[in-house]
């Protein structure tokens, strides 16, 4: 069990909550929860094959899982997990 | 339609012309409510696209954005979404803008014309993907 924290764009396909308290052991596995929960969110979270989307990355307390185990990184229920978007964009190339 | 201070218009009009010819971008925080943002704040914050493409790219980092979001909550706000400049291109949204972004955040864009502030101009993604919607930025 894990607080996961919802960012705002991503809340509206998550019954419109900043946080839930789901179960699991990892850090992927408290996601997989959130998935289970709410279905509408498993488009914006996964790739077809089941894969996190790239654009997703995933905080354990105040560290990006890709420093520490990825998304088997170990979660206690005081660990709080975010959802973090990559956010890019650009102008026009020509 | 998302609402902005004069102050703030002109903290992201200065900073945009402080990077020409690179592109800038920021953190807008405040508060939502249906169909409006009202911004509060609005966070300069580095351009971490990798070296050679960023007169054309932004990216804010993940670690920037997880700062921001712990920073919003702390305080009662929320990330209403970002700004970034179009150096020598109008502020529609390009492409890549809509291939980038997500839905329900703001996206403000500022052109900068030779290294002067020009149009401004707002946009939020549908929630299907689709395209990017305009929406009107007011002054407060």
């Amino acid at each position: 069990m894990a607080t996961l924290l919802i960012p705002t764009a991503l809340r509206a396909f998550a019954g419109g909550q900043p946080e839930l308290d789901l179960d699991g052991s990892t850090a992927g596995e408290v996601i997989a929860a959130l998935a289970l929960k709410h279905p509408e969110i498993k488009e914006h979270l996964y790739e077809e094959s089941g894969k996190l989307r790239s654009f997703i990355n995933v905080y354990v307390g105040d560290e990006n899982v890709k420093k520490l185990q990825g998304l088997d990184t170990p979660v206690k229920e005081s660990d709080s997990v975010m959802l973090v978007p990559a956010i890019a964009g650009g102008r026009k190339w020509d | 339609m998302i609402a902005l201070s004069k102050e703030d218009l002109e903290k992201i009009r200065r900073h945009a012309e402080a990077e020409y010819p690179y592109e800038c971008c920021g953190l807008l925080l405040g508060k939502a409510s249906v169909n409006s943002h009202e911004v509060h704040e609005a966070e300069p914050v580095p351009n971490t696209f990798e070296d050679g493409q960023r007169k054309r790219r932004f990216e804010i980092s993940p670690d920037e954005f997880f700062r921001a979001e712990m920073k919003a909550r702390r305080s009662g706000k929320e990330l209403l979404g970002f700004y970034h400049s179009h150096p020598d291109c109008p502020e529609d949204a390009s492409e890549y803008d809509r291939l980038h972004a997500l839905p329900v955040y703001s996206y403000l864009i500022v052109s900068v014309e030779k290294g002067v502030s020009a149009g401004i101009k707002s946009w939020v993604l549908k929630s299907d993907r689709s395209v990017f919607e305009q929406e009107e930025v007011r002054e407060i």
